[in-house]
């Protein structure tokens, strides 16, 4: 069941949509801002309110990268893989990351449920190659030292939620 | 006079324009000049005039673009108009620095830009990395309407739109016009066959315009100081200024408004500072992961839409992406051709099948694997995903650094063949 509150939420997206239909990707995104991804049972809810079939709105969900159709950690981790971030040695801040999360592959989440690291496409950072994004920060020039600095802040600012720590006094976010 | 007009009024620092800074540097005057004082084929004339190029890769003149837009009518309803800031090219990020810091000239050059197809909707349809950005001109909107330059009556003129942010929800395809209209609707962003083009059936089947960010930026200042001074800003026949970019292993990595068509030199050497040390360059991608490779001898041809196609490439987007004597253009190759799979919406089978099937062969080549009848095969799946094949640009971008790179660089893929492994490994 869609709360009250995402009803709205969904619905206060139809103002500037230019037909009834364009609002599904943002109705997702809304209901998954508050619970992290899209169930089958989410999908079925949004696909109801918005009276689409469920499966014409799962070829939407499916579609987008940032629609999330399987559970994710509280934070998201999105390393670029990209031509310049590859140029730049990405590959070895992701062995880096690996080793630092406990983890085997992109795609997967640490034990304790706080991280889930996926590859990204270009970041539109090229010039701070090699370039991250956690959750809405945006972290460039990245080093192992730094990533663990990023890590770490958040790590310390965990609560169990999903909200994300202060923004860092120094350093590489943009 | 302005020579910069794209970035000579940002600041220093990581802020944005207020609406009162853009103003004070004279913003907003050729909004009003426009809606008050000519008519929209007044402006289409003029940006016409100007030899303005989309900036956004393909290089269409603009106003020519415009022009295609069919007088408002009953049937058709009012016409739509898109700025493309989906920008998700690898190694492109110029567009980003003109939405973080100069929001009101987008909005400013998307209203008249409206203004000049008879728009009364404008769609910001910015990717959903950048945060930043969107926050930026949400901001900048709401300045704008408080002053009357967005909604009803414009400068008391009977120009009225409306201007939304989109934010998207990521892939390669929302950066393709057709494909964008599609995710607007709230669709897969499949791409459209053509005809009808957008300019005639766009979004919600009504007449719609889609210029990328850095075109319409350039609308506001071509308003203002007028063609000839804009076709002056240029080294060459195309006009006006480029932000280009540099990335990879140089020393500066950046963006810069320069002159339309400045060398790849000049950007590489004396503004990114040249490759880093240790390294020396092997090439380049002028302006994106889908534009040709070019090399050391392509240097000192200006870096504007004819002369990069007459060396066998394109401006793309102007952003430079350098490969060094110490990367392996095998490997690069592999790197951009996985994305390109990766992106590939599935609409048509020659991208569907072939870039995968593509990006198999180069990994098999990359990890010694390779045979030599592999070459033969990816020259095939140059012409087979090639222009005319497909519904869009993304399979025959692909093709463009593969085949650019077997002509350039094929005694790498000769070696990885016949030593059975990557020359590159273990020198970084």
């Amino acid at each position: 069941m869609l709360t009250q509150e995402e009803k709205d939420a969904i619905n206060a997206e139809c103002g500037s949509a230019p037909s009834a239909r364009a609002v599904a990707p943002h109705a997702l995104g809304a209901v998954q801002r508050r619970r992290g991804w899209i169930s089958d049972e989410s999908l079925k809810d949004v696909a109801d309110h918005l009276t689409m079939s469920p499966a014409e709105l799962d070829s939407i969900a499916t579609f987008y990268n940032r629609i999330y159709r399987s559970p994710v950690g509280r934070h998201v981790i999105l390393l670029c893989d990209s031509v310049s971030c590859w140029i730049m040695d990405y590959e070895y801040l992701l062995q880096h990351l690996l080793t630092k999360l406990e983890i085997s592959a992109f795609g997967q989440t640490t034990k304790d449920g706080m991280f889930t690291l996926l590859p990204s496409a270009c970041l539109g950072a090229c010039d701070h190659a090699p370039a991250m994004m956690v959750d809405q920060e945006l972290f460039g020039d990245l080093t192992r030292q730094s990533i663990d600095e990023v890590i770490d802040r958040y790590r310390n600012a965990d609560n169990g939620e999903r909200t994300a720590p202060s923004p860092a006094a120094t350093g590489h976010a943009f | 006079m302005v020579h910069l007009p794209l970035t000579q009024a940002m600041k220093a620092t990581d802020e944005a324009l207020s609406i009162d800074e853009y103003q004070d540097a004279g913003g907003y005057a050729a909004l009003r000049t426009a809606v008050t004082a000519m008519t929209p084929g007044e402006v289409v004339a003029a940006v016409t005039e100007s030899n303005l190029k989309g900036r956004g890769g393909a290089g269409f003149p603009t106003g020519k673009k415009w022009s295609f837009v069919p007088r408002p009518n009953k049937r058709n309803g009012a016409a739509f108009l898109v700025v493309n800031a989906d920008e998700m090219e690898p190694g492109t990020f110029k567009d980003r620095l003109l939405l973080e810091r100069n929001p009101h000239l987008v909005l400013e050059g998307a209203l008249a830009a409206a203004f000049a197809i008879q728009a009364d909707t404008v769609y910001l349809f910015v990717r959903w990395a950048y945060k930043k950005a969107a926050q930026r001109l949400t901001t900048a909107i709401a300045e704008a309407r408080g002053r009357g330059y967005i909604g009803d009556n414009i400068f008391g003129s009977r120009f009225c739109a409306r201007v939304h942010v989109h934010t998207s929800f990521g892939r390669y395809m929302c950066g393709e016009e057709t494909g964008l209209l599609n995710a607007l609707a709230g669709k897969r962003a499949s791409p459209r066959g053509k005809p009808p083009f957008p300019q005639v059936v766009g979004l919600c089947g009504r007449p719609t315009v889609v210029n990328n960010v850095e075109t319409v930026c350039n609308v506001p200042p071509i308003l203002a100081a007028g063609s000839a001074w804009f076709k002056s800003l240029s080294k060459t026949g195309d006009s006006g200024t480029k932000l280009y970019g540099a990335s990879g292993r140089v020393r500066a990595p950046g963006l810069w408004e320069l002159p339309m068509g400045t060398t790849a030199r000049e950007i590489i050497e004396k503004h990114a500072g040249g490759v880093r040390s240790g390294y020396s360059l092997r090439g380049f991608l002028p302006g994106g992961a889908s534009t040709d490779f070019l090399t050391n001898k392509h240097l000192d041809v200006p870096m504007d839409f004819d002369a990069m196609q007459g060396a066998g490439s394109r401006l793309g987007t102007g952003t430079v992406i350098v490969l060094d004597d110490r990367t392996c253009p095998v490997a690069m190759v592999h790197n951009l051709v996985a994305f390109f799979a990766r992106e590939s919406c599935g609409w048509c089978t020659p991208c569907r099948d072939g870039l995968p099937w593509t990006r198999n062969i180069l990994d098999d080549i990359e990890h010694g694997k390779g045979r030599p009848e592999d070459l033969d095969r990816l020259e095939l799946h140059c012409k087979l995903l090639g222009p005319g094949r497909t519904f869009c640009a993304l399979a025959p971008g692909a093709m463009e650094p593969l085949q650019s790179a077997l002509k350039y660089f094929r005694e790498d893929f000769e070696r990885h063949i016949a030593e059975k492994r990557c020359p590159y490994k273990h020198d970084r």
